[in-house]
């Protein structure tokens, strides 16, 4: 008999009036790495806050080593045993990272020998799992790879058994996801539990030992990794056959769309974010941006969608110099009337106001479009009925146009951003990590969408850390390291291993 | 020398109450609530100091009754904006509007002297204390001096004031109670994950900071005045805000702050009435405002980017 670490009986959990989660049911047994997969909004994120007593679950019971246990809060869970590792971390930015570890956990009413302990602790920590943290950095001024160590370390030092990470890979760079999963696989020899939510379902074939799969809300399969392959999981995500790649016909590209010339961006510090970019994107064509996440892709975007005003260099959009255009709008809303949409990198951050209903943030930049608002007016028949066209058209959920968009699930609020920008119909899309934390199902659809869009001789600027989406997707690859295009390669001619010299540093 | 001394004491003196008041802004701001009803609470604290203390005869009965006041109604502000999450400005304004209501009414009711409380007795008063050897100490050139001349002969409230300053510095920065308190002004949603009550942070460091406003009032009524004087704070628990801001709410910096402030106030007396050579009499009114054009120019250009903790003013609400 296999001991569980976890065992969930019949949870539920409603929020108004979406089900997240129904009768779930699952073991997961000790020393084990359990992945957990399903389509955004299946009620993976609401099931594991519930495991850590963030939410109380409507019904159910919930065993810890075989105890049964209420989990009121999360001092219930870490005293448990349970940690977690949330979607947004938790951290106080302004304190070291050896003040956010024995943050809830001091050990007494003086810090002094608490931290004394915790730095020896913490080093211990450090070394049998290779972390590689430096106890006394600011978390602020950490990468996000480093600030996620940061948390698993959090739950470890309280004497974690189990650990929760909720896409911990969403944000990371594939060197940095590498890490982890070494950082996990030395968890699960030390004899803790790990439970990973993913998307990726390379990640789940390559690290777990078996795989829960749930689907609107309930748990529609359990099985061991070993006996399945990828198209079997997509299979039973989604409920129908998944193509993972994506059909794409030759097209002869028209005239450039965009055209950049010996753009340079230099921070206040003097560090040359941009330097020296040279290359276009021509009607009909996918460009795709490939690059570790750093090397300047980010500012390239916000340069281009006018957030940003460059150094020096000549921006072209149909032959034109946007950065000589003179308004009084601020430059993004310009280029925005121009035709250039914009899918930010950070959702949550820039493309959202995360308070307000969908609908309203379903018109986000194109409230002057005259079929919505009439002399200053909104008219909220329409507002509603575009947005519940982009419901139904993007598969968000749940369908409701007046629910706050911060209530979302991850995936569904970038389909939210997705569905807005593409709907403008725009000349030039730039579009950053379209489908990070997004559901597979969902993926297919997405690039479905932005392969059309380029067949109706659209220009698009991918940029990506997903080399299989960039590979999938792009017409033409550029490659971006330390804020140069280190190489261009055309999509036939392009695998991995070429590009990922590229990515390094190396010149064509 | 001498006038120097009499300038610095002078300083002191004024700095008490906008120390005390700084202070306990920290407190609260620091756990993420704004407090721009220091103000009120000193009010509040300075009527019922004088009030008691007249009827009691004793200036620590005024002390406790005092404390008592402010820290009912940082009571009142910590159940509005935490349990409530109620809007933080709001509340505090509430507070002062409160406060200038009804402590002269109160005062009115009860002793008929419009509005204020009647002058205190010699034995209900706070003194100032002569420390010992001042006096034999007071001819020994500059440390003697500085010893008798600037450290003796303030209040008791003066000396608390001293040794209160370094124990809220190690309260923040060393405590398990400090480390807390920083974590949930700045990052709410992480102390919570991480263990930490957000609300009971937010109550105990309110507390505390009714506390220490409890004793500012006192001091301008029991001590400094003998009686309360309808709205005798005068704005210091804005000033004192204003000091917590140029501090960047560190302990010390704000102290220092506010004794800037003090100085300028000590220096405008001195300066009242005084024939300078060139400009001549300068008109009161111009000297008046030289503590406020200070904290103007000080608050617009020197401090820099002052970066208020993260989460102040935004009431805790456990949601994503
Ligand atoms: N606090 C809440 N109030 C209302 N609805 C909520 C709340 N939290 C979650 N939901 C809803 O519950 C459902 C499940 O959400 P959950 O975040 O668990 O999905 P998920 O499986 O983690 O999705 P994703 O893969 O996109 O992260 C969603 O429809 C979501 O909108
Ligand atoms: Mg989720």
């Amino acid at each position: 008999m296999t001991d569980f670490a976890i065992e969930l009986a019949g949870i539920s959990k409603r929020f108004g009036a979406v089900q997240a989660n129904r009768d779930v049911t699952m073991h997961i047994a000790k020393g084990s790495i359990h992945g957990i997969i399903g389509e955004n909004g299946a009620g993976k994120s609401t099931l594991m806050s519930i495991l850590y007593g963030y939410y109380q679950a409507d019904g159910g019971s919930i065993r810890v080593n075989g105890q049964e246990v209420r989990i009121r809060n999360s001092q219930e869970a870490i005293r448990l045993g349970i940690g977690m590792v949330h979607q947004h971390f938790m951290l106080v930015d302004t304190f070291t990272v050896l003040e956010n570890i024995v943050l809830g956990a001091e050990g007494g009413l003086l810090l002094k020998q608490g931290m004394e302990q915790a730095r020896a602790h913490l080093l211990q920590l450090n070394r049998d799992y290779s972390l590689e943290v430096d106890p006394d950095a600011l978390v602020g001024e950490l990468g996000v790879g480093l600030q996620q160590r940061v948390e698993i370390l959090k739950a470890l030092y309280r004497g974690a058994d189990v650990l929760i990470l909720d896409e911990p890979t969403a944000v990371l760079t594939p060197q940095e996801a590498d890490h982890l999963f070494c950082i996990l696989r030395a968890l699960r020899e030390q004899g803790k539990t790990v439970i990973l939510i993913t998307h990726k379902l390379r990640e789940v074939m390559d690290i777990t030992d078996a795989v829960t799969v749930m689907r609107a809300g309930t748990v529609v399969g359990n099985v061991r990794t070993a006996e399945v392959d990828k198209e079997k999981l997509a299979d039973l995500m989604v409920g129908r056959k998944v193509s993972l790649k994506v059909d794409k016909a030759e097209r002869l590209p028209g005239a450039a769309v965009l055209e950049v010339r010996d753009l340079n961006l230099t921070d206040a510090r003097g560090v040359k974010l941009l330097d020296g970019l040279n290359f276009q994107v021509r009607a009909g064509e996918i460009v795709g941006i490939a690059g570790v996440s750093g090397n300047g892709q980010s500012e390239l975007l916000e340069v281009l969608a006018g957030m940003v005003e460059p150094s020096s260099g000549e921006v072209r959009y149909h032959d034109q110099d946007l950065l000589l255009e003179k308004s009084s709008q601020p430059r993004a809303a310009l280029y925005r009337q121009k035709g250039i949409a914009h899918v930010p990198e950070d959702r949550s951050r820039e493309g959202l106001v995360k308070s307000f209903p969908m609908f309203e943030n379903a018109i986000l930049g194109y409230h002057n479009d005259k079929t919505i608002s009439r002399r200053g007016l909104f008219s909220r028949q329409a507002l509603l009925a575009r947005t519940r066209d982009f419901i139904r058209q993007f598969d968000i959920r749940p369908d409701n146009a007046q629910l706050r968009v911060g209530l979302l699930s991850g995936g569904n609020q970038q389909k939210v951003v997705l569905a807005r920008e593409i709907h403008a119909n725009p000349d030039l899309l730039l579009i950053g990590q379209p489908t990070r934390g997004v559901d597979i199902g969902a993926i297919e659809f997405i690039h479905r969408r932005l392969v059309e869009l380029r067949d109706a001789g659209k220009a698009i600027l991918l940029v990506s850390v997903e080399l299989e989406e960039i590979l999938a997707l792009s017409d033409r690859i550029l490659v971006m390291a330390g804020g140069q295009i280190s190489g261009e390669v055309a999509a036939k001619e392009a695998d991995t291993l070429s590009l990922g010299l590229l990515m390094g540093g190396h010149k064509q | 020398m001498e006038q120097w001394l009499s300038l610095l004491d002078s300083t002191i003196r004024v700095a008490t109450p906008l120390v005390l008041a700084a202070l306990a802004g920290m407190f609260s701001e620091r756990s993420g609530v704004v407090d721009i009803g220091l103000e009120g609470k000193m009010l509040v604290a300075a009527f019922a100091s004088g009030a008691a203390a007249f009827v009691t005869h004793s200036p620590w009965l005024g002390l406790l009754a005092g404390v008592m006041a402010a820290v009912s109604m940082a009571m009142v502000h910590a159940f509005v904006s935490v349990t409530y999450n109620g809007n933080q400005l709001i509340s505090g304004m509430a507070i002062n509007t409160i406060a200038s209501g009804i402590t002269p009414v109160l005062a009115l009711a009860w002793f008929q002297q419009g509005g204020n409380t009647p002058q205190l007795d010699d034995d209900s008063r706070f003194h100032d204390i002569t420390l010992p050897f001042a006096d034999a100490l007071s001819n020994v050139p500059v440390i003697g001096q500085l010893y008798s001349k600037l450290l003796s002969g303030h209040s008791v409230l003066v000396y608390l004031t001293i040794i209160i300053i370094p124990l809220v510095s190690w309260v923040v920065y060393r405590s398990r109670f400090g480390l807390r308190l920083r974590a949930v002004g700045e990052n709410p949603h992480a102390a919570d994950t991480a263990g930490v009550s957000v609300a009971r942070v937010r109550y105990i460091a309110l507390f505390w900071g009714g506390v220490l406003c409890g004793m500012a009032g006192t001091f301008l009524s029991v001590y400094q005045t003998g009686s309360f004087i309808k709205e005798m704070t005068a704005g210091k628990g804005f000033l004192a805000l204003a000091a917590l801001i140029f501090g960047k709410w560190r302990p010390l910096p704000a102290v220092s702050g506010c004794l800037l402030f003090a100085f300028a106030d000590a220096l405008q007396i001195r300066l009242e009435g005084v024939d300078l050579p060139v400009i001549g009499q300068i008109p009161s009114q111009a000297i008046q405002v030289i503590p406020y054009v200070l904290t103007v120019l000080l608050l617009a250009g020197f401090v820099g980017r002052a970066v208020a903790p993260k989460a102040i003013g935004v009431p805790f609400v456990k949601s994503r």
